[in-house]
């Protein structure tokens, strides 16, 4: 019983691919597979971040708008100093901000779900007042360069965005799972006080986890400004709601402490899979959010009934 | 009306927590239930009041079988459960509180007078009922029972927080309804309580029905070996003597916080063990938080081995210095219950100079295996979390997580609250062998024998002060309760 609850999820997942491979011809075409992958980039960056916070035992409703911060400071700084300069600006200003959200939680002590969604309107606003409302772009001569992030690379035309997100997600597995650090932030989510009263420091700890969540947005925001070849203040708007979904899907705990990558890896290939499986069965679109929203609950209902039996 | 349990069976994940277990409940009747921590004698209660269902036997009331799938069904059959804290709904009024889930709201103020006049108990009935002390809220659930028409009422563990005058009030109450017909049962862990207050008490031990006979026919030390199978040392083990010329390894000078410690000074040795003595709310748990760094102190200052502790630097900076604190609620405080064991013995390794470090599994999992083991943490494996060890293995983890760092300081609050006899006996040991390698060993404790048996001097406190200070073996704990302020 208690395999099928940790694994539950990848049978879910493996039955899916199945399902589709099935039912279409195109499912398994390496062409359909590379754009899969490549789609399920943004969220599957954001989902990294959001499950180091969740496990934590806090939320980062901030990270969409830090998404489009990044977006929109990357392609300003590449029009000044060049698309180097642009991607490293795009992840440090992610980074930044990310830390000042955790800051702003740790020592206003409000919840963080109130504290980022207030904070996520407050950068969606600063991402309005730096481009004045206007779509930015790149120089023309630039544009290559900068959308080189979304190119398919020699491994099986698999694009360079893949394996970005392949990188941080096995960073973030070696930090939450392998390190003293990880281990802090299991314990801090897990019951705070027991925690701080064995002398480990809540406040650095969750500030830590908001700046690492903050870093993969941006990452995330540089992503969409490259496929787009440009930025506006509102591109990944409700992103981190998905994130959540995605994280939540995998089988991560929402009340904290208990959680891993991999969980919110496969929650945002199934996600992104329920999508590509509309498309390649022209069925209607439509229902699509539907679907989703009911399978989310669904899962989550599903994880909670199988660790009450646990229990 | 007679409530029976028959062979009632109940497993967790493959533990059997209830094995075969046949108990008859009649009415008019107050009936004990002990055994240790982890016996299952809070899952019979929450079988009998509905709020678990067992996976084999059956419960009858006055001979018929009833199924009870929840509460709802166990109060509709005249069952109710009072737990230790009180369920109660903090934002709704005591009279509320007392006609919640009533199907009939009519006439409250006279049915509610009714109610007190029955139980003696005096309760405000427009006051909220999250700002009443613990004792009210109690009351409070008590009274929902009774306004429910409850005939089988099943305390667990009502006495375990309560001050001794409290406690004393509540079994004059249970012994007065069971006069009037209404079953009792009683879970407790103390043994002198059940054997004074209970018509017959029932032995329970690792989910196994042991036995039950007429409280007049039992002994405390015969219903102790019963519990836990064996014969048990009930003595507190006698300290080493501090050796001249040691140490002191913990000093507070003047200590205040608000109106909950109010200049405290004391001194502890190397080697010695003092206890902390005193009411329910006189500051015992506020002064070992302050001297931990748990809270920040208004004034006062605090060293240890001669070092100052800085007032904002929290339990790390007391901890860095070699102190360590077992706090008052292990499920609060103490452990992260949804993490493995092994985790938890290992968390104070944790805080150190590189976060990046990698934690080694297989090293993590031999020192946390030598620790249980050093301990005799016993349970489902220390993989699993915390959350599935009994009381008294949990506590033993509280300990065990600190002893990796050998603290020259070790304060424990309420270091055996709710654990077994065997797993209380042990822990007085480690607390002595701590004190005589060398530890400075401060210890609170709201039972007064407690205290007085482990430590070298007891301080009693006293509305957020110091009152008075008991040399070892000159005092008896009416001195210590008449220092502490009581009568």
């Amino acid at each position: 019983m208690r395999t099928l609850r940790d694994h539950g999820v990848v049978v879910a997942l493996a039955a899916l691919v199945l399902a589709l491979s099935l039912s279409t011809d195109t499912f398994l075409t390496k062409g359909n597979l590379v754009n899969l992958l490549d789609q399920a980039v943004v969220v599957g960056l954001l989902a990294c971040g959001m499950t180091l916070c969740v496990v934590c035992g806090v939320f980062d409703l901030a990270c969409g708008a830090v998404l489009a911060v990044s977006a929109v400071v990357a392609v300003i700084v590449t029009r000044s100093a060049g698309v180097p300069a642009g991607y490293a600006a795009g992840v440090a200003t992610g980074a930044l901000m990310g830390t000042a959200t955790g800051l702003a939680v740790v020592l206003s002590r409000v919840h963080s779900f109130i504290a980022t969604l207030a904070l996520s309107i407050v950068y969606r606003g600063l991402a309005v007042v730096i481009t004045g409302g206007a779509i930015v772009y790149p120089r023309a001569a630039q544009l290559d360069a900068f959308q080189m992030i979304g190119w398919p690379t020699a491994l099986g035309g698999i694009t360079a965005a893949t394996l970005v997100l392949a990188g941080v997600a096995a960073a973030a597995t070696v930090l939450l799972s392998a390190t003293a650090f990880g281990r802090s932030v299991h314990a801090v989510g897990g019951n705070p006080e027991a925690a701080r009263l064995s002398g480990i420091r809540t406040g650095p700890v969750r500030v830590a986890v908001f700046a690492a969540s903050g870093a993969c947005a941006g990452t995330a925001g540089l992503v969409m400004a490259a496929r787009g070849g440009s930025a506006q203040p509102g591109i990944g708007n409700l992103l981190e709601l998905t994130a959540i979904a995605a994280v939540v899907l995998g089988g991560t705990s929402i009340l904290g402490g208990e959680g891993a990558v991999w969980r919110g890896m496969v929650g945002v290939l199934i996600l992104t899979l329920i999508s590509n499986g509309f498309n390649l069965l022209g069925w209607n679109p439509t229902y699509k959010q539907v679907i989703e929203g009911l399978l989310i609950l669904s899962a989550v209902t599903l994880d909670q009934a199988l660790r009450r039996r646990e229990t | 009306m007679d409530v029976a349990l028959d062979r009632i069976g109940k497993s967790y994940g493959g533990t059997a927590v209830l094995r075969e277990v046949t108990l008859d409940l009649p009415g008019g009747r107050v009936h004990g239930v002990v055994g240790e921590n982890g016996a299952g004698k809070s899952t019979l209660a929450r079988v009998l009041c509905g709020a678990v269902r067992p996976d084999s036997g059956r419960v009858t009331v006055d001979g018929a079988p009833v199924r009870l799938r929840a509460p709802r069904d166990a109060l509709r059959h005249g069952i109710a459960l009072v737990t230790q804290e009180g369920a109660i709904v903090p934002g709704l009024s005591v009279l509320d509180n007392v006609f919640l889930g009533t199907p009939h709201a009519t006439r409250r103020r006279e049915r509610f007078a009714a109610l007190l006049d029955r139980t003696g108990f005096d309760l405000p009935a427009a006051a909220r009922a999250g700002d009443l002390p613990l004792v009210q809220r109690q009351r409070t659930e008590i009274l929902r029972a009774l306004a429910h028409g409850a005939r089988l009422l099943v305390l667990d563990e009502p006495t375990a927080l309560l001050p001794r005058t409290d406690a004393a009030l509540l079994l004059a109450l249970a012994r007065r309804l069971a006069a009037d017909g209404t079953g009792i049962v009683l879970i407790s862990h103390r043994l002198e309580e059940v054997l004074d207050g209970c018509d017959t008490v029932t032995v329970l031990r690792d989910g196994r029905h042991v036995s039950t006979a007429p409280a007049a026919d039992r002994t405390a030390g015969g219903l102790l070996e019963e519990i836990a199978g064996r014969p048990v040392e009930t003595r507190y083990p006698e300290p080493e003597p501090v050796p001249a010329g040691s140490p002191v390894l913990l000093e507070a000078r003047e200590l205040s916080r608000g109106d909950a410690v109010r200049g405290v000074s004391l001194r502890v040795r190397a080697g010695e063990i003092v206890g902390l003595a005193g009411l329910v709310g006189s500051g015992r748990t506020e002064t070992l938080r302050l001297l931990f760094g748990a809270d920040r102190r208004d004034s006062g200052e605090v060293r240890v081995a001669g070092r100052p502790l800085r007032a904002r630097g929290g339990p790390a900076a007391a901890i860095a210095l070699g102190m360590a604190l077992v706090p008052e609620s292990r499920a609060e405080h103490g452990l992260v219950l949804v993490r493995p064991t092994t985790e938890n013995l290992r968390m104070t390794a944790l805080p150190g100079r590189r976060p990046l470090r990698v934690v080694r599994r297989g090293a993590e999992r031999r020192a946390a295996q030598a620790t249980a083991d050093g301990l005799g943490v016993r349970g489902t494996g220390l993989d699993r979390p915390a959350w599935t060890l009994s009381g008294g293995n949990q506590q033993r983890a509280v300990f065990g997580k600190w002893l990796v760092r050998r603290p020259r300081v070790l304060l424990a609050d309420e270091p055996t609250r709710g654990v077994d006899v065997a797993a209380k006996a042990q822990i007085h040991r480690l607390v002595t062998d701590l004190a005589a390698r060398g530890t400075a060993v401060l210890v609170a404790s709201s039972e007064v024998e407690e205290v007085l048996g482990l430590a070298h001097r007891v301080l009693v406190m006293r509305g957020g002060a110091i009152a008075g200070e008991c040399p070892r073996g000159a005092a008896r704990a009416g001195d210590v309760l008449a220092l502490a302020g009581l009568r």
